[in-house]
């Protein structure tokens, strides 16, 4: 019995690695990006990563990789392509906007009448730290969704998945389409091969623009977070705890 | 003069403390605005309902309570469905929640039922005009970002920690309501729940964490983690993620850019270098105590007291000395 060819789209962002020493912008309202490194973001990446397994072990489908962004977005969709999805579509904006019910609004209005099976996201970004567009877009397309997912499978027009919560995990299954975001721990995402990217260079990136509507989330302020006071060696070896449990008490308070 | 409507979170049938936490923003941002009313809507298994008093106590005018025992999993859908509801016929300026598992979940679902803009895991909130001011740590903690969200109402999260709960007693009025979708037509069906240790508080509310990284060598010496959690009291334990990629503990536990973000008032570091990603999850803890054989692992530089030495010794004297300390208290 073959398995049905599934279809899947991956939306992705682009976001600075996060190992980075980051600079305000002379706006006072965005990081430096000067010299910074970008790639797809790190769950964006599990989730390219896991659509391409379960394409693989449906013996044909389609990955289709999407990103909401400014013309720089075109290279994490050339390397989500050279590790094999099929095609890209960028949903053109001028920059990425700090809206994510915006964004989940042009991701659904392209997603909407695309017949996928799957649609993939990382469980939140980097840079903007929010979680809320995988979710959002799922509540426009009105699909079921599964959110922070770190084990996924799909069979017969059904998902199941395993969701962690605080302290404890859980089992679920659901029905087909669903939007699912992923968590950390899935699939360590496969490194480009020559091939692929050779291959990429010739696969479809299709540029439209992005429905975003009325953009009502701005950034005002970026600024760094006040530094810790410098750290202090209070001694060594076990002839440090009692100082250590007398600052607890006296200095930190805490016990 | 607007209200506010607050989803106020329950473990099993009990608040949680991110529940009250919210309820302070709120009463904080109804009172910023001219006097408000703070309502709040819990939804729980049969038993939820008794929640009412201590959400009153802590500032609610209002309680509305769904109880149905589909929802003691959390029933994301149904909640969701009700909570919108409420919130379109409340006409509130804001709706407030925590930036918990569920919060998470459940917060970008509004946003779009109400096409209400949303802000996530806020720790600061104002209100000017027509415009509600929130800070949010992005970049995972590097940068914090003041966003500015216009149009009625909006989502807001808050940060577990961000807000102090503090009481404000009302006799809240109390109103139970119906879900507005049935809990039990969940297309996402929980199968089986896979319960993690118990009788420890969770990592977004455990004042004290003890964490344990890849210096405790194998699996096993994670007893001296539990021990020294255990002389605390109310510690919780957690991990790096080198520790969770062992499979010594669970995802769940891992602390980090990729894991979760915490911020207690006791923070203790056992055989942990200090990674870049690890610090974005703990750097905001009130105190940082570290321990680590090499003097200059970048812990160090975030620890307020470091002790150079071997987990093995030290963590077993420190556990020895803190039960003793605690005894005398
Ligand atoms: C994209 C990305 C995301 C990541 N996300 C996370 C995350 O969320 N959380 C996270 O923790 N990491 C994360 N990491 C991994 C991170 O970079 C580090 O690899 C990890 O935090 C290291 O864990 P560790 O401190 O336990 O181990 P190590 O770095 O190996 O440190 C072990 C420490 O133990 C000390 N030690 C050894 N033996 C002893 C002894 N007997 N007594 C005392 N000290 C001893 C050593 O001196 C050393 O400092 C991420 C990495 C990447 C690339």
């Amino acid at each position: 019995m073959g398995a049905p060819t599934v279809k899947i789209a991956v939306c992705i962002k682009r976001t600075p690695d996060s190992e980075s020493r980051f600079k305000i912008a002379p706006s006072g309202t965005a990081i430096d990006e000067a010299g910074l490194k970008f790639d797809i973001d790190d769950f964006a990446g599990y989730a390219v990563e896991v659509a391409l397994q379960l394409n693989e072990k449906s013996g044909g489908g389609e990955t289709v990789v999407v990103a909401v962004g400014p013309d720089l977005v075109q290279e994490s969709l050339r390397k989500a392509m050279s590790m094999g999805a099929d095609r890209a579509v960028q949903l053109k904006t001028d920059a990425a906007p700090a809206d994510g019910l915006a964004v989940a609004k042009a991701l659904a209005a392209e997603l909407k009448d695309g017949g996928f099976d799957l649609v993939l996201f990382g469980k939140h970004a980097f840079d903007t730290s929010a979680g809320v567009v995988g979710t959002a877009t799922a509540e426009l397309l009105g699909l079921p969704c599964v959110t922070a997912v770190s084990k996924l499978d799909i069979a017969n027009g059904r998902g199941s998945a395993r969701r962690d919560l605080e302290g404890a995990a859980e089992m679920v299954e659901f029905p087909l389409p669903a939007v699912v975001t992923i968590d950390e721990g899935i699939a360590r995402p496969r490194y480009p091969s020559l091939k692929g990217i050779m291959a990429a260079k010739k696969k479809p990136l299709e540029t439209k623009p992005a429905q975003l509507g009325v953009v009502r989330v701005a950034v005002q302020k970026a600024e760094l977070p006040p530094e810790r006071p410098a750290g202090r060696i209070i001694g060594e070896g076990t002839a440090a705890v009692p100082e250590l449990v007398r600052l607890l008490q006296t200095e930190a308070k805490v016990l | 003069m607007a209200n506010v409507l607050v989803f106020a979170e329950t473990r099993g049938t009990a608040l949680r403390k991110v529940a009250l936490e919210a309820v302070t923003a709120a009463r904080a941002l109804a009172d910023a605005s001219g006097g408000g009313e703070v309502h709040a809507l819990v939804a729980g298994a049969p038993g939820a309902a008794a929640a009412a008093e201590q959400l009153g106590k802590y500032g609610a005018d209002v309680v509305y309570t769904v109880e149905h025992p589909a929802l003691g999993t959390f029933e994301r859908e149904s909640i969701a469905a009700t909570v919108a509801e409420r919130a379109k016929q409340g006409g509130y300026r804001a709706i407030v929640l925590g930036f918990s598992t569920q919060g998470r979940d459940l917060g970008p679902r509004l946003a779009a039922k109400l096409d209400a803009p949303i802000a996530s895991d806020v720790t600061e909130i104002s209100i000017s005009g027509d415009t509600v001011v929130v800070k949010h740590p992005g970049y995972a903690n590097k940068v914090v970002l003041t966003l500015a969200l216009s149009g009625s109402p909006v989502v807001l999260s808050v940060r577990p920690g961000a807000f102090t709960a503090k009481e404000a007693p009302r006799s809240a009025r109390v109103e139970r309501i119906e879900p507005a979708a049935d809990p039990a037509a969940a297309r996402v069906v929980v199968k089986e729940v896979v319960e993690g240790a118990k009788g420890r508080p969770d990592l977004g509310e455990a004042p004290v964490i003890v964490a344990g990284g890849r210096g405790l060598k194998v699996a096993e010496n994670f007893k001296l983690v539990e021990a020294l959690a255990d002389a605390f009291g109310n510690a919780a334990v957690g991990a790096t993620r080198a520790v969770t990629d062992e499979g010594w503990r669970p995802h769940s536990d891992q602390i980090g850019q990729t894991g979760r973000q915490v911020s207690p008032q006791l923070y203790v570091a056992v055989g942990i270098s200090g990674a870049i990603q690890h610090l974005a999850g703990m750097r905001t803890s009130r105190t940082i105590v570290a321990i680590n054989k090499d003097k200059d692992a970048p812990i160090f530089k975030v620890a307020d007291y470091g002790i150079v030495g071997d987990v093995l010794e030290v963590v077993p004297a420190l556990t020895a000395a803190v039960a003793e300390a605690r005894k005398h208290h």
